[in-house]
């Protein structure tokens, strides 16, 4: 699948604030300090722009409102209720916070599930198609809720060590997650790496019973909306490397850099959480792309030998 | 509405694709896009026409593929390969994914007649639907920003201002070798279902799930080149050679 700029801003920005955003709905955190006011706006304006690049890539973005019709059998419909009916509880907590200096419990934990709701309805758009195999499966929702949580620990780390309270509690938790969602991660990537094709060619044209399927023409010689949206190939060595990659900066330097954190405390504390958090979306970044690039379009047994 | 009719459709309007026949001339690839760039919704649009790299949308395309029997790589031994021209279009599935993941209401299944069409004017061209679809039958208009498919030419079927033998779909009445078929595969006494019973139509990609309603005919079984080659290979063999041939081939034999 072609890795579209848009959708992998919206994914990664999104995942992130609702992660933060269901973290702060926990009420850990100390409402009334500085940097947790901040992280509320951040939490906020991140999703907000996440939801705008996901606009970006529609045909005519002025009708969008439309997609909010179609919850009965639309996972994308479904995630558009769910993404505006949140920011209700999220902006009432984040009122509560910034004016008043204290947290809404209710509100907070009603605000926690949706984000949560949001992220898996979000997966689930990519999750319940069949006509892509590698996102068939339960890890994907998994793995997408398991990330956001992670994001969003890292993200209350940081304003908890700014805050001077709760820090260590958010980086020690936040550790766990990190490590959960990436040995999830593992697991979908061997499994996308062992699948067996669930269509071939021979199925995809009933013509294996005289024997073995072969392209010999494409309909047309250039490229076409099919294959430039669904032909999208990344090198094996590449996608291996990257996923290599993607482990390192998203999971062993932010673990690391939080166990500095952690265990040197004081000053040093603030910035090492901080460059966690960035290592952490850089990483993030290089999954989500190639969430996109490795997987396959079933259409591509019409087009690819 | 994008969840699907609750009740089987009474009628099932379909196609039905013999691979026997098509000669992969892409005749209905064209008179399917000059019926619909002038029909039913947005016209079909093409990116860099006159350029060298031309792109276009279209509802209906045609594959070539080569299928190879098992060892069959040298000639004669086990059979040998063939070419099939594959025409594929819109499937109008019965359990179609690209109808219930739109989030508009754009895409809808007919509970008539069971077609699977697009209402432009909700559509956002966000382009799950064409994700969702396994076949490929779905592409996005680039200049319009919305989602085409086969209509099935939903405004030709019914249409009484044409000519009774016109009121088919476009491809199915330009098809100079009649490989495409059109009727109502709900109904087992039509045309179409007989056809599909003798020749045992099937469908694409059963394990989608998606139930297709237009179906396709297998190629019928060839007879093996090496069974035709009979007069190639007496050319390269004199044993029965008789009067004057048998005189020539004794002197040419001498010399
Ligand atoms: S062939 Fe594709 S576009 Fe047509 S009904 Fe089936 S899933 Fe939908
Ligand atoms: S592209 Fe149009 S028809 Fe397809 S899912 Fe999106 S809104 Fe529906
Ligand atoms: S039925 Fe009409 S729209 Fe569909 S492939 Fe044939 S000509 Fe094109």
């Amino acid at each position: 699948m072609h890795p579209a700029f848009s959708i992998i801003v919206f994914t990664t920005l999104s995942g992130l604030g609702y992660g933060l955003a269901a973290v702060l709905g926990l009420g850990l955190l100390d409402a009334s300090t500085l940097s947790v006011k901040l992280a509320h706006i951040g939490a906020l304006a991140m999703i907000a722009a996440g939801l705008l690049a996901s606009t970006l890539h529609l045909g005519n973005p002025q009708r969008a409102w439309r997609a909010l019709s179609q919850w009965r059998s639309s996972w994308l419909s479904r995630e558009g209720v769910m993404a505006i009916a949140s920011f209700v509880p999220l902006t009432v907590t984040a009122w509560f916070a910034i004016v008043e200096g204290r947290h809404l419990a209710v509100a907070g934990l009603a605000g926690t599930l949706m984000c949560g709701a949001t992220v898996y309805c979000t997966a689930m758009i990519y999750g319940s198609l069949r006509s892509i195999q590698a996102w068939n499966t339960g890890l994907t929702p998994l793995c997408y809720l398991l990330f956001a949580a992670a994001g969003g620990f890292l993200l209350a780390s940081v304003a908890g060590y700014s805050s001077g309270s709760r820090g260590p509690v958010c980086a020690a938790i936040a550790i766990l997650f990190v490590v959960a969602a990436w040995i999830c991660k593992q697991k979908w990537w061997t499994r996308l790496r062992t699948l067996a094709p669930f269509s071939t060619p021979e199925s995809a044209t009933g013509l294996g019973h005289i024997g073995h399927v072969r392209l010999f023409e494409r309909p047309h010689v250039n490229e076409n909306y099919l294959t430039r949206e669904m032909g999208f190939k990344v090198a094996r060595k590449h996608a291996l490397k990257l996923s290599r990659l993607a482990i390192l900066s998203g999971g062993l330097a932010p673990v690391l850099l939080l166990l500095v954190a952690i265990l040197a405390g004081g000053s040093a504390a603030v910035p090492a959480a901080v460059l966690a958090v960035f290592c952490y979306a850089l990483g993030l970044v290089v999954e989500r792309w190639l969430f996109f690039a490795e997987a396959r379009h079933a259409v591509m047994t019409y087009y690819e030998g | 509405m994008t969840s699907l009719p609750s009740l089987p459709t009474p009628k099932k309007l379909g196609l039905v694709i013999d691979l026997d026949v098509c000669v992969g001339c892409h005749a209905c690839v064209i008179s399917c896009k000059e019926w619909n760039t002038g029909g039913y919704g947005a016209a079909l649009s093409d990116q860099d026409p006159y350029g060298a790299d031309v792109s276009g949308t279209f509802l209906n395309r045609i594959h070539t593929f080569e299928v190879v029997p098992e060892g069959g790589q040298v000639i004669g031994e086990a059979g040998e390969a063939r070419i099939v021209h594959f025409p594929k279009s819109c499937l109008h599935c019965e359990d179609a994914p690209c109808v219930t993941v739109c989030p508009t209401g754009a895409s809808y299944k007919r509970a008539e007649d069971g077609i699977v069409l697009v209402d432009e004017s909700k559509c956002i061209g966000c382009g799950l639907c064409a994700w969702s679809c396994a076949y490929g039958a779905r592409e996005m208009d680039l200049a319009a920003g919305v989602m085409k498919k086969c209509t099935l030419c939903v405004d030709r079927i019914y249409n009484e201002t044409l000519k009774e033998v016109d009121r088919v779909p476009s491809c199915v009445r330009t098809c100079p070798a009649n490989a495409r078929h059109f009727g109502d595969l709900g109904d087992a006494s039509s045309e179409v279902s007989r056809m599909v019973a003798e020749r045992g139509g099937y469908d694409l990609m059963p394990e989608q799930g998606t139930r297709p309603t237009n179906k396709y005919l297998p190629p019928r079984p060839r007879k093996p080149l090496a069974a035709s080659a009979g007069s190639a290979v007496l050319a390269e063999n004199t044993h029965d050679a008789k009067g004057f041939f048998a005189w020539l081939d004794g002197m040419l034999d001498r010399i």
